[in-house]
C-alpha cells in the first residue's frame, strides 16, 4: 500500500447526500415486516371495545378452529409469565405505579388494549379468526377528563385512584415575586393529545432457537428493550438479542417497551415457532403511545417595564391508563423549560399526574419541551400586549444576554452557550418584519377580511440527554451515557459501531464524516453498525436530541484512542520517538521531516501483520469509549410566522416561515436542514391540525388518517431557514437539532393567528386551531361584545 | 391491508360484468379504481363476497363528444378528467372540481364512475355533476336505462343503482363559453374531504346573471340544489353584493352532518361564505 492520499477536505460542515437514502429510495429497505422466517406464524390481537369494563369470560375456543389457526390465547393464559410492562420513570417517592399486564386479564382501561391473540399460517387467517372469540364485558364508567378525575364522584382507573403523583419544583421567593407585582396576567393552555404516525407502523419478530431469544422490533431502544426482556421477564440477558433493522421514523413512540414486543417473546416461546406482527394505520392510533395531554396554568408577574418577576406553572398531564416506559417523566422535561431564555426571580412548578381510561401517553418529539416552549411564549406575546410593549423587544428586555453565558437560570440549569440577539437580528431581517408589521397595520386599518399575523418564538431547549447524575437524581431509571467502538481493519477501512439507533437521522453519514476528520481516512471508507445487540452490545439507543450530542462526542473518544495506539505503532515503523510524532489528516509524520510519515492505513495493515509491533502491543486498532456529558445540549433560535386568517372562514395559511435556528457546530447542514424542515412541520401540525380525541364513551374517533389529519408538503409553506453558530461545550461544539423545530414552531402559528385577531378581541385559539376554532373565537367576542353592549 | 376474504373476477365485456354481479347478488361488489371500496375493505365496514373488477373494460373508459353532450366513460380516471380537451372546453367545472380530489395518487387510479357510484356526500363530484344537470347511464341484466343526476343520489353511500347494475358513464351538457364556473372546496389539508363544497355555474349576460346552478357537497346526506339561491341570482345583477345577498339562502334545507371538522351551523355558515364567493368567481365579479 502506498502513500499517496490527498490531504482530504475537512468532513465537518459539509452537505454530504446521506449513504442512507440511495437504499431507501430504492426499496432495498429491510423492514421488520419484511423479515419471512421458516415457519413463521402470524398474530392478531383482539382489543378491547370498551374504555372500561371488568372482563368476566374469555373463550378462544372458537377461534381454534377456524382455518389456518394454530393457537389463540387470552391473558389468563400468560397470566404466570407476563409480569408487567416496566415504568422507567418513578418520579416522586410516592407515585403510584398500577400493574400493567401486557395482555389484559381481569380489567381493560382503554379501547384497543389487547384481550386475545389468534396465532394463525397467515395475516388474513389470524385476522379473520378474531371474529371467533368470545369476551363477556362488564362495563365500567369511563374516566376521560383528567380536570374531574380527581374529584372525589369520579369513577377510578384503578383501585389506588386516578393521581399518579405530583412533582413539585421552586426556586426564589414566588410570593414576594407576584406580591405587590405590576402586572400579574394568568392563562389557561390546552396541549391536546397527539398521535405519533411513524411513516413505518410498528412491527416485531421473535424467534426462539433453544433458550435463546431473538426479537425484530421497529424500536428506537434495542438496548433499553433488551434489558427490559431480561430484567422485567425473567429471559436471561446473555440470551436476548434484539434487532432493530431499517426503522421508518419514531418521534418517541417507539421509544418503548410495549406490549406487543413482550407477548411475541412469549406466544414464539410456547408455540415454538417464530411469530410475527405488524400493526395497521388504525391498531397504531389506538395503541402507539400518544404524546402531550396536558392543561396548563401559567401566571407570569412583571414590572411595568416589561421585566419578569415570576412565574407559576400548574399542570395537570394526562397519563392515560397506565404509565409506560417514560410516561410520568415526560412532563417534568419540561420543567425547567418553562423559564426558557429568561431571567426572573423566581419559579414554581407544579405538576399532577392524573390517570384515565385512555392511551397512555409517553415521549413525543420534544416531550415536555413543547408543551413548555409553547406555554410560555404564548404568555410573553400576552404580556406584550398587556404592557403594551412589542412584543420582540419584551423578550430582549428579559433574556439572557449573550455576554452573560455561561448563565445558571431560575431551575438550575447552566445554558453553556447562546446567542439570542444575533439569531433575532437574522430572523428578523430574513422575514422583512418591519415590512409585514407595517402591512398588517395597513390591513387592520383597511379592515381586511383576510387579516395578517406576525407569531414568535424565541425558543430553547434542554436536550442531549443526559447526565446521568442528573437523571439519577430525577430518579429515572438508567444512565444517559453513550458507547462507541470504532474497529480499523487491515486494509485500512473502518468500521464504526454506535450505541446509538438510528430509525431515519442519518448517523451512518454524520458518524462517517466525524471518523472521516478524526482518523483522516476517507468518508467512502466508513462503515458505520447500528441497531443490533449482538453488533453493538452497549449504548443508551436514540431519543432525546442525543445521538450527536452524546454519540457524537463518545465517537471522538474512541478516535482519540485508535489515534494513540496507532501513533505508538507509527512511531516503531518510522524508527522514531512517539513525541517526535505529529497526526495530521490521516498521516503520522515526524516533526521537522515530513517525508519520515506513515499513513493510518499503513499502520493498520502493520498492525495485522503484527511482524514488528513493539514489546506488550497487541495486534488490534480496535477500540471502545462511552461519554456521559456533563451538561445538557441547548439548542436555540428565533422562529418567526406569518399568518393570514381568513376572518369569515376562519381558515389559516401559513404565509411565510422563518427560522434562525443555533445548533452549535453543524456536521452534516443538509441533515440539519432536514430536521428542521421536519420539526417545523411537526410542530405546525400541532397547532393547526393534529388532535386524537375521544368521544364521552373513551372511543378514539381519530383512528384513520381522514379524521388524524397529518399535514403533507401541499400545507405547508417554504421555509426560510438559516443558522446562527454559537459552539456548545463538548468537543465538537455541537447540539442536538432532532425536536428544535417542533419545539419552536407550534407557538409561533399559534401566536400569529391571535396576532391576526387581536383588533377583533380575540386572546386565545385553542388547539388545534381549526378553521371551526378560529371562527368561533371571533364569534365568541363578537357576540360577548354585543351583549355587553345590550347591557 | 388484510381484508375478509373474497372472491374476484375481472370481466372483459360489461355483458359478463353484468352477468357476474348478477350471480353475485347482494354481496358482490364493482370495483374500479379502489379508492373508495378499498378503505372499506381494509377496515373491514365492508365484506363483499365477490369483487367485479371493471378496470379491464377499455369500453368505458375516455370521453367521447356527443354533439350537444359529452360523454364521459365510468372508469375514466380523475387524472384524466383533469387533463382532458373535450372537458377543459365543455365542462371546466368537472375539471376544476375534479383536481381537488384528494391526492395525485388518488387522481390516478380512483375513477369518476366509482367515486359517483359510492355516492359519498363528502366527495366532491356528486354536487358538481347534479349542478351540471348530468344523465348517468346504467347497464343491467334487463338491458340500458338513464338516471337523472337529481334522481341518482338517493341517501347516504346509496344510489338508484338496482342490484345488478353497472354504472358506464355519465353524459354531461356541454356548457357554451357564456358559462362561469367554480369548484370552492374547503378543507382543512390538501388532502382532506370538503368540509363544505360548493359547484356554482353561472351564465351572464348584459351584467346579469341568466341562470345560476349551485351544488352543494356535504351539506346532507346527498348532495343538493341550492335552489333558493338559484332563484335569487336568476335576473339578478352580476355583482357582488347581490350574489353575496343571494347566496345568503345556501343552507336553506340543508341537514348538513356533525363531524370532528364541524358543526352544523358552522357548515351552514361556511355554506353562505363559499357559494357567495363561488357565485363570483363564476360570475366573474
Amino acid at each position: 500500500m502506498t502513500a499517496t492520499i490527498d490531504t482530504p477536505a475537512a468532513e465537518l460542515g459539509r452537505a454530504r447526500l446521506r449513504k442512507e437514502d440511495a437504499k431507501l429510495i430504492t426499496g432495498q429497505t429491510n423492514w421488520t415486516d419484511n423479515i419471512k422466517l421458516t415457519g413463521m406464524l402470524h398474530l392478531a390481537f383482539l382489543r378491547s371495545p370498551y374504555a372500561h369494563a371488568k372482563i368476566t369470560r374469555v373463550d378462544v375456543s372458537g377461534a381454534l378452529s377456524q382455518p389456518g389457526v394454530i393457537a389463540a390465547f387470552s391473558g389468563a393464559d400468560f397470566a404466570g409469565e407476563q409480569g408487567s410492562l416496566p415504568c422507567a420513570w418513578p418520579v416522586t417517592p410516592d407515585i403510584v405505579i398500577p400493574p400493567h399486564p401486557p395482555m389484559a386479564v381481569d380489567e381493560v382501561r382503554y379501547v384497543g388494549e389487547a384481550v386475545a391473540v389468534v396465532v394463525a399460517r397467515d395475516r388474513y387467517a389470524a385476522a379473520d379468526a378474531l371474529a371467533s372469540i368470545d369476551v363477556d364485558y362488564e362495563p365500567l364508567p369511563p374516566v376521560l377528563d383528567i380536570r374531574t378525575a380527581l374529584d372525589e364522584d369520579s369513577p377510578k382507573v384503578h383501585d389506588a385512584g386516578n393521581k399518579s403523583y405530583e412533582w413539585v419544583f421552586a426556586n426564589g421567593d414566588v410570593d414576594a415575586a407576584f406580591r405587590d407585582a405590576p402586572v400579574v396576567l394568568e392563562r389557561n393552555y390546552r396541549q391536546q393529545r397527539l398521535i405519533p404516525c411513524a411513516m413505518e407502523p410498528r412491527a416485531v419478530v421473535a424467534q426462539w432457537i433453544g433458550d435463546e431469544v431473538t426479537l425484530w422490533s421497529a424500536t428506537q431502544i434495542p438496548h433499553v428493550l433488551r434489558f427490559a426482556l431480561s430484567a422485567f421477564f425473567g429471559i436471561p440477558e446473555q440470551n436476548v438479542r434484539v434487532i432493530a433493522p431499517d426503522v421508518g421514523g419514531g418521534f418517541g413512540s417507539k421509544l418503548q417497551v410495549t406490549a406487543e414486543e413482550v407477548l411475541a417473546v412469549l406466544i414464539g416461546r410456547k408455540v415454538g415457532k417464530p411469530v410475527k406482527w405488524n400493526e395497521s394505520r388504525t391498531e397504531g392510533n389506538q395503541t402507539v403511545h400518544h404524546g402531550r395531554d396536558q392543561w396548563q396554568r401559567i401566571k407570569i408577574a412583571a414590572d411595568t417595564d416589561g421585566r419578569i418577576r415570576g412565574l407559576e406553572v400548574d399542570l395537570l398531564a394526562d397519563m392515560g391508563a397506565y404509565l409506560m416506559l417514560v410516561t410520568p417523566g415526560v412532563p417534568l422535561l419540561g420543567a425547567f423549560m418553562f423559564p426558557a431564555i429568561y431571567k426572573m426571580d423566581a419559579y414554581s412548578f407544579k405538576c399532577t399526574g392524573v390517570f384515565t381510561t385512555k392511551m397512555p401517553t409517553d415521549a413525543y418529539r420534544g416531550a415536555g419541551r413543547p408543551e413548555a416552549t409553547f406555554a410560555i411564549e404564548r404568555i410573553m406575546d400576552e404580556l406584550a400586549d398587556s404592557l403594551g410593549i412589542e412584543p420582540l423587544e419584551l423578550r430582549e428586555r428579559n433574556w439572557i444576554k449573550h455576554e452573560e453565558f455561561p448563565y445558571t437560570t431560575i431551575c438550575g440549569l447552566t445554558y453553556d452557550s447562546g446567542n439570542y440577539e444575533a439569531a433575532t437580528a437574522k430572523a428578523k431581517v430574513l422575514f422583512d418584519y418591519d415590512g409585514l408589521r407595517e402591512e398588517q397595520r395597513l390591513r387592520n386599518e383597511r379592515g381586511d377580511k383576510v387579516r395578517l399575523g406576525i407569531g414568535i418564538s424565541t425558543f430553547t431547549e434542554m436536550c442531549g440527554l443526559a447526565p446521568s447524575r442528573v437523571l439519577g437524581s430525577l430518579s429515572y431509571g438508567a444512565g444517559g451515557w453513550e458507547s462507541a467502538s470504532i474497529r480499523m481493519l487491515p486494509t485500512g477501512k473502518v468500521e464504526v459501531v454506535t450505541g446509538s439507533s438510528a430509525h431515519g437521522q442519518g448517523h451512518e453519514t454524520a458518524w462517517s464524516q466525524i471518523v472521516a476528520d478524526q482518523l483522516g481516512v476517507p468518508f467512502e471508507d466508513i462503515r458505520v453498525l447500528h441497531g443490533d445487540t449482538q453488533v453493538s452490545p452497549k449504548g443508551m439507543d436514540t431519543y432525546g436530541s442525543r445521538s450527536l450530542a452524546v454519540g457524537g462526542i463518545a465517537l471522538v473518544g474512541a478516535c482519540d484512542k485508535v489515534v494513540a495506539k496507532a501513533k505508538i505503532i507509527a512511531a516503531a515503523m518510522l524508527e522514531a520517538s512517539e513525541d517526535d510524532l505529529e497526526f495530521s489528516a490521516g498521516r503520522f509524520s515526524v516533526k521537522g521531516d515530513p517525508e519520515a510519515s506513515k499513513s493510518i492505513q499503513e499502520v493498520a495493515l502493520a498492525t495485522f501483520a503484527a511482524h514488528a509491533l513493539p514489546d506488550g502491543v497487541e495486534p488490534s486498532l480496535d477500540s471502545d469509549a462511552t461519554y456521559d456529558p456533563d451538561n445538557f445540549s441547548f439548542p436555540h433560535g428565533t422562529h418567526l410566522c406569518a399568518t393570514e386568517v381568513d376572518t369569515e372562514t376562519g381558515f389559516v395559511k401559513i404565509r411565510s416561515y422563518v427560522a434562525v435556528d443555533d445548533v452549535g457546530v453543524v456536521v452534516n447542514p443538509l441533515i440539519v436542514e432536514g430536521q428542521v424542515h421536519g420539526g417545523i412541520a411537526q410542530g405546525i401540525a400541532q397547532a393547526l391540525y393534529e388532535e386524537g380525541v375521544y368521544d364521552d364513551a373513551g372511543n378514539l374517533l381519530t383512528t384513520t388518517l381522514a379524521d388524524y389529519l397529518v399535514p403533507s408538503a401541499a400545507d405547508l409553506p417554504s421555509y426560510k431557514t438559516e443558522r446562527t453558530e454559537t459552539p456548545a461545550s463538548n468537543r465538537l461544539g455541537v447540539k442536538g437539532v432532532g425536536e428544535a423545530g417542533t419545539i419552536a414552531s407550534t407557538p409561533a402559528v399559534v401566536n400569529a393567528i391571535v396576532d391576526a385577531l387581536r383588533p377583533f378581541g380575540v386572546r386565545d385559539v385553542t388547539m388545534p386551531c381549526t378553521p371551526e376554532r378560529v371562527w368561533r373565537a371571533i364569534q365568541a367576542v363578537q357576540s360577548s361584545e354585543q351583549s355587553g353592549g345590550a347591557a | 391491508m388484510i381484508p375478509a376474504k373474497f372472491d374476484y373476477v375481472r370481466p372483459s365485456s360489461v355483458g359478463d360484468a353484468v352477468s357476474a354481479l348478477a350471480g353475485g347478488g347482494e354481496d358482490a361488489k364493482v370495483i374500479a379504481g379502489g379508492q373508495s371500496l378499498m378503505p372499506l375493505l381494509r377496515l373491514r365496514l365492508a365484506y363483499p363476497e365477490l369483487l367485479v373488477d371493471i378496470g379491464g373494460l377499455d369500453e368505458l373508459n375516455g370521453v367521447t363528444d356527443g354533439g350537444d353532450h359529452l360523454l364521459i366513460g365510468a372508469r375514466t380516471t380523475h387524472y384524466q378528467v383533469v387533463h382532458d380537451p373535450l372537458i377543459a372546453e365543455y365542462c371546466g367545472l368537472l375539471a376544476e372540481a375534479t383536481g381537488t380530489v384528494a391526492d395525485p395518487a388518488v387522481r390516478h387510479r380512483g375513477t369518476i364512475g366509482g367515486s359517483l357510484a359510492h355516492a359519498d356526500p363528502a366527495g366532491d363530484l356528486p354536487a358538481v355533476i347534479l349542478a351540471l344537470d348530468a344523465t348517468l347511464i346504467a347497464v343491467g341484466p334487463a338491458g340500458s336505462r338513464e338516471i337523472r343526476a337529481g334522481e341518482f343520489f338517493v341517501d347516504y353511500l346509496t344510489t338508484a343503482l338496482e342490484p345488478g347494475e353497472i354504472l358506464t358513464g355519465i353524459r354531461v351538457p356541454k356548457l357554451g363559453t357564456d358559462w362561469g364556473y367554480r369548484y370552492e372546496k374547503f378543507h382543512r389539508t390538501a388532502q382532506a374531504w370538503a368540509i363544505v363544497g360548493v359547484a356554482a355555474l353561472v351564465r351572464r349576460s348584459d351584467g346579469h346573471v341568466a341562470e345560476a346552478r349551485v351544488g352543494l357537497t356535504n351539506m346532507g346526506s346527498v348532495p343538493i340544489r341550492a335552489a333558493a339561491v338559484e332563484t335569487a341570482a336568476a335576473g339578478a345583477l352580476a355583482s357582488s353584493e347581490t350574489l353575496r345577498e343571494a347566496a345568503s339562502g345556501a343552507a336553506e334545507g340543508t341537514q348538513p352532518p356533525a363531524d370532528l371538522h364541524g358543526a352544523p351551523d358552522y357548515r351552514r355558515h361556511l355554506a353562505r361564505v363559499l357559494t357567495g364567493r363561488a357565485l363570483e368567481a363564476a360570475a366573474g365579479v
